[in-house]
């Protein structure tokens, strides 16, 4: 029986209709909702903590987070058993940062060496992103300030109160180049209201110089270097520091060499007086502890 | 004669195509994902609210994708250990369902009601696929239609490493549970 041309093509289009739906099955049907724009997106996580090892980092620690600091700097290493390598005796700095925003912390805390107060803010104009508008590096600004507490020198003459206060602020521009690799400079100006000598300089000016390679998912081999452009009087070195980042859950450890003592900008910058050429280099550690003060509302 | 006949039918069939090609989305959909080891003294537990979800009525098939940065956290330092130990969420930013349900013909999407379904499909998770299926429930009223799932996912199958050093609080098995109410998707 010959089948009408007319048929013949109703019966192709009714197959097709019916294998239709099922071809469409086939499809993707997320990508009925259109394609989505891309967003401005913020590059996390250039460092596990907010100090490269002694200097600020260009990471901020999470808004509504509390960070408390331990750090222990022992006796320089060549001084050999007789002090356990420096062991037998230990500097710290107790201390307490504040997340207020993501590109925003304060900090506040208390170092052994001088018995000295330290307060800094932090804060990020503008913020390594992806996307539309996008920034290929970290932009922060770090201002602080330090307070001698010892006894005065010279009790006998005539002591002002703004003497015990020195100021730092610093520029850290800094991009995480990959997962594993984040680098940064930060110039910096340390300004002591008093100085030893006569011929010492109020004004200390650094270039700081920090990074960050991953070795694994929770370690991490960190470098921070400040050269002194100007101001550093004789018998004291820039400092130099090699770390090994550990994270363990709640804790980060900041393990550690370095020829530098002080722990806040102006004692470390401007006071180190171990040289790595003679062996004078400490092993030290910075302990963090993350404490969650608000917890945003997850119903 | 014939050629009335095969134009009638043809009308009715494109216009039956047409009604059941209906198909419902959502881009605010809920993800509850819960990890807390049974010893845990915290809870390990995230929420997404941005949930993408597509279903064709017709075919029964239903795909999902969610962003894994748009988890929240109660503590921000899990949060950020979620997307940069665990799911890597800069190198798979994406979770995946492909899927259908199985027994799509008992549910009848022009009438309000609720219906136990079975889900069957592909999970992409930290890029790696797997075969997931997993009870669930449509529910319709007033021409919306809500779909719900709870399953769990073991995290060693999606190549989502879990220290020994953090084995008492973060479970080896995830529970995932889905939550999205779908609006009709105007083509």
């Amino acid at each position: 029986m010959r089948i009408p041309s007319f048929f013949r093509i109703f019966l192709l289009v009714v197959v097709g209709l019916c294998l239709s739906p099922v071809l469409r099955a086939q499809d993707d049907l997320l990508s009925l909702l259109g394609e989505e724009k891309p967003k401005k997106q913020r590059v996390k996580y250039a460092f596990k903590s907010s100090r490269v090892i002694n200097s600020h980092s260009m990471e901020f620690i999470n808004p509504g987070t509390m960070d408390f600091r331990i750090l222990h700097r022992f006796g320089s290493l060549d001084q050999g058993y007789k002090n356990f390598f420096g062991l037998d005796q230990a500097s710290m700095r107790m201390s307490f940062d504040f997340g207020l925003l993501h590109n925003l912390m304060v900090g506040v805390g208390r170092s052994t060496y001088k018995k000295e107060v330290d307060a800094f803010v932090k804060y990020a104009p503008i913020s390594q992103s992806t996307g539309p508008g996008s920034s290929p590096v970290t932009v922060a600004l770090v201002s602080g300030i330090t307070m001698d507490g010892l006894p005065w020198a010279d009790p006998t003459r005539q002591n002002y109160f703004t003497s015990r206060l020195a100021y730092y602020n610093q520029l850290i521009i800094g991009r995480k180049f990959s997962e594993a690799l984040s680098l940064q400079v930060m110039p910096t100006v340390v300004h002591k209201n008093l100085v030893q000598l006569a011929t010492d300089k109020n004004d200390i000016l650094g270039l700081g110089f920090g990074g960050r390679l991953k070795l694994s998912k929770r370690m991490a081999l960190t470098w921070d270097y400040t050269y002194v452009l100007d101001g550093l009087p004789d018998g004291y070195y820039n400092p130099l520091s090699f770390g090994l980042d550990i994270e363990t859950g709640g804790h980060v450890f900041q393990l550690h060499v370095s020829n530098a003592v002080g722990m806040n900008e102006r004692a470390f910058i401007t006071e180190t007086t171990g040289q790595w050429g003679q062996g004078q280099v400490r092993f030290g550690f910075n302990l963090s502890r993350m404490f969650q003060l608000k917890k945003p509302k997850l119903d | 004669m014939l050629k009335k006949i095969c134009l009638l039918c043809g009308i009715t069939l494109l216009a039956i195509t047409a009604v059941d090609a209906q198909k419902f989305f959502t881009k605010t959909g809920r993800i509850d994902f819960n990890a807390t080891a049974p010893s845990s003294p915290e809870k390990i537990e995230a929420v997404n609210k941005t949930v993408t979800c597509v279903l064709d009525a017709a075919t029964g098939n239903i795909q999902f994708a969610v962003l894994i940065k748009g988890f929240t956290f109660e503590r921000a330092l899990m949060q950020e250990h979620f997307n940069e130990n665990y799911l890597e969420s800069d190198k798979f930013p994406k979770a995946e369902f492909k899927g259908a349900i199985t027994n799509n013909a008992a549910v009848n999407y022009s009438k309000d009601g609720e219906y136990a379904v079975t889900v069957k499909g592909k999970l992409t998770l930290h890029g790696e696929t797997r075969d997931v299926e997993s009870p669930g429930k449509i529910a319709i009223k007033g021409g919306k239609i809500s779909a719900s799932a709870s399953f769990s996912a073991v995290l060693g199958d999606y190549k989502v490493e879990v220290p020994t050093l953090v084995s008492d609080k973060v479970s080896k098995t995830a529970k995932i549970t889905v939550a999205c109410t779908l609006e009709p998707l105007k083509s």
